[in-house]
């Protein structure tokens, strides 16, 4: 701006410094496609050389062998049966606990230092390092209520890890909800909770399935807290089914069981000095990485309709 | 909604016993919710509470002075030392690294995507970053020993196999779209009328961004660089199976060292009996990883809410 004051207005050549300005501008914004186009090749280079290395060890009999001193004849059975259960647990304790809080914090929280409280510890959590949580439930899961190294705990160190994902979800897709909506059903009669069963909920549930989509798949990636809670690598079995052959058809034996899941079993092979290993662990981080980038891009594809269902 | 505590005669047809059901349900929907929120207050409770435990044990038996100042870190020596110190190097190193890269770039990127980008092209890459960080860290760890490192190597003949470089890289490259999102959302909330100013005294875009907008934003900004500090410092997987796992005091970026997240891996991946002086070092080393983490986040969310207040 020093250059205007300097110069008299009438000797600038407009023409020239709209030309200079507007090149450099397209400099700026071409160094930003640059930038991008890097950060996407990271990414492509990353998927393709996991599916160079795995690709040739992807098969059905990998997917349903049990791991094994030989590189050529390990699976991931015992992985990806671990992870739908793990996954199973987290969900049933993760999702009604987040939705809950985020209803209380949004709908019924008065103007308090307890509700602020309750507000800054859930942003807080959100950046506690996954690994934490597993000091949490070695020391308290494992250790302080003897729960063990079993399917339970992980269940439970995941779900807490997750909770602020949902929490927060939740709560952007209530907040989005038009008060209007709020004042229409107190003025059919409906109490506050009648208003959150019948209206906000169902109107915030695409919202909230985004959230706990996003949150499951940061789940079953999440390595370090499951290591954490000491969980064993070798899993030649399976655990006991849920569902069983007489009534009442279901059990739970499976919760108390020792287990593996899919990034344990990756990291163990990665650990290993033999190339072959290191090939089988490419081939499960092709499973993994496929299953969480379609979680991603499915909540991705419910938030968009979502919208445009608003619009 | 006062509406709901005065009490009215019910209208015809509508029972009183509907009512006082109504009322209860009500009462104990709240109950219940409030519960599930106070839910995030117990878990952080519990995490102080287990990490200051084991910790204190710890501190018994090693001078909190050893812990700080001892260089040094041979816990399962035959004489231990218990310096923090070279942990913290390897976690600052690879930490710094990690935001060498994710600064520059992220800046730049966020900076097209807010102030030059069609709305298309924002629309596309938002999401894309997105599933970006949706990807296992397992999966990024495989990235960095297996593809970065060798790659590296060639270019830098003395790079160890175990080295900072590779995973500090590669956490840049997690870390970026964290560090785009929170700044560009920073960027774009300045309100319009200051961009608008800005081109109406003649400014072409690069000048509104780097002269108006950029230092509008600059605490929203700087939030993004600390919160993505936080994430690179708690990180775990990436330098667990990249970094390498001995203790080193360095800050040399082509040897290897461990971290304190790398650390707490390595000891939680052998069978250390519970209560034992090793077992308690994770607690302690987790400790200090939680009051660092702390200590950024507090700090960025308090940089952010600066920034909000400010408009």
């Amino acid at each position: 701006m020093t250059v205007l004051s300097a110069t008299p207005l009438a000797a600038i050549d407009y023409p020239a410094l709209a030309r200079r300005s507007r090149r450099r501008d397209l400099a700026f914004a071409v160094g930003g496609i640059i930038v991008m186009l890097v950060a996407m090749a990271m990414l492509a280079s990353l998927v393709i050389d996991l599916a160079a290395d795995g690709l040739p060890r992807l098969s059905w009999d990998f997917l349903t062998s049990f791991p094994s001193r030989r590189p050529a004849r390990a699976g991931i059975l015992s992985a990806w049966v671990g992870t739908s259960l793990v996954m199973l647990v987290t969900a049933v304790i993760a999702v009604p606990l987040g939705i809950a809080a985020a209803v209380y914090l949004e709908e019924y929280a008065p103007r308090n230092w307890l509700s602020d409280v309750i507000e800054i510890n859930v942003t807080n959590l959100a950046g506690v390092p996954s690994i934490i949580y597993g000091l949490l439930a070695l020391g308290l899961f494992v250790y302080g209520l003897g729960l063990g190294e079993t399917i339970l705990t992980a269940g439970l160190v995941l779900a807490l890890l997750i909770l602020p994902v949902i929490i927060v979800a939740t709560r952007e897709a209530l907040r989005s909800i038009p008060q209007e909506v709020r004042e229409a059903a107190a003025g059919l009669g409906a109490d506050r909770w009648q208003t959150v069963r019948m209206f906000l909920i169902p109107a915030a549930r695409p919202g909230i399935l985004t959230g706990t989509i996003v949150g499951l798949s940061r789940a079953i990636g999440e390595t370090a807290p499951v290591i954490t809670i000491g969980a064993l690598t070798f899993i030649a079995f399976l655990p006991q089914s849920p569902i069983g052959p007489e009534f009442p058809f279901l059990n739970f034996h499976w919760l108390m069981e020792p287990f593996t899941v899919l990034p344990i079993q990756m990291f163990n092979w990665i650990s290993r000095p033999q190339v072959a290993f290191h090939a089988n662990a490419a081939a499960a981080g092709i499973v993994l990485i496929a299953m969480t980038l379609l979680m991603n891009g499915l909540a991705i594809f419910v938030r968009y309709h979502a919208r445009r269902a608003l619009r | 909604m006062t509406a709901h505590s005065t009490r009215l005669a019910p209208p015809p047809g509508i029972s009183p016993g509907f009512l006082a059901r109504r009322r209860l349900v009500g009462l104990a929907a709240r109950a219940i919710l409030f519960v599930a929120a106070s839910a995030s207050v117990f878990v952080t409770a519990s995490i102080v509470y287990v990490l200051l435990s084991e910790s204190l044990d710890f501190f018994r038996t090693v001078p909190i002075v050893d812990f700080l100042t001892d260089t040094e870190w041979t816990p399962v020596f035959a004489r231990p030392h218990f310096g923090i110190l070279p942990l913290l190097s390897g976690t600052v190193t690879v930490a710094a690294i990690a935001l060498l890269v994710a600064i520059p770039l992220g800046t730049m990127l966020a900076i097209y995507l807010s102030e030059f980008a069609p709305t298309k092209v924002r629309e596309t890459v938002k999401p894309a970053l997105e599933l970006l960080e949706g990807v296992p860290t397992v999966v990024y760890g495989y990235f960095a020993l297996l593809f970065v490192t060798p790659l590296l190597q060639r270019f830098i003949p003395g790079l160890a196999t175990f080295n900072m470089l590779a995973p500090g890289m590669v956490m840049g490259i997690m870390i970026l779209p964290y560090v785009v999102s929170v700044s560009e959302d920073a960027m774009r909330a300045v309100p319009k009328a200051l961009r608008e100013g800005a081109y109406a005294l003649g400014a072409n875009r690069l000048q509104a961004a780097f002269r108006v907008i950029v230092p509008s934003a600059l605490s929203g900004i700087t939030a993004a660089y600390v919160l993505g500090m936080s994430r690179a410092v708690g990180e775990t997987m990436v330098v667990a199976i990249a970094a390498g796992q001995n203790p080193n005091l360095t800050f040399n970026p082509l040897h290897g060292a461990a971290t304190i997240t790398a650390y707490i891996v390595q000891i939680s991946l052998g069978d250390l009996p519970y209560g034992s002086l090793a077992y308690q070092t994770i607690f302690a080393a987790g400790l200090t990883l939680f009051v660092l983490t702390l200590a950024f986040n507090v700090a960025g969310f308090a940089l952010r809410r600066r920034f909000r207040e400010a408009y």
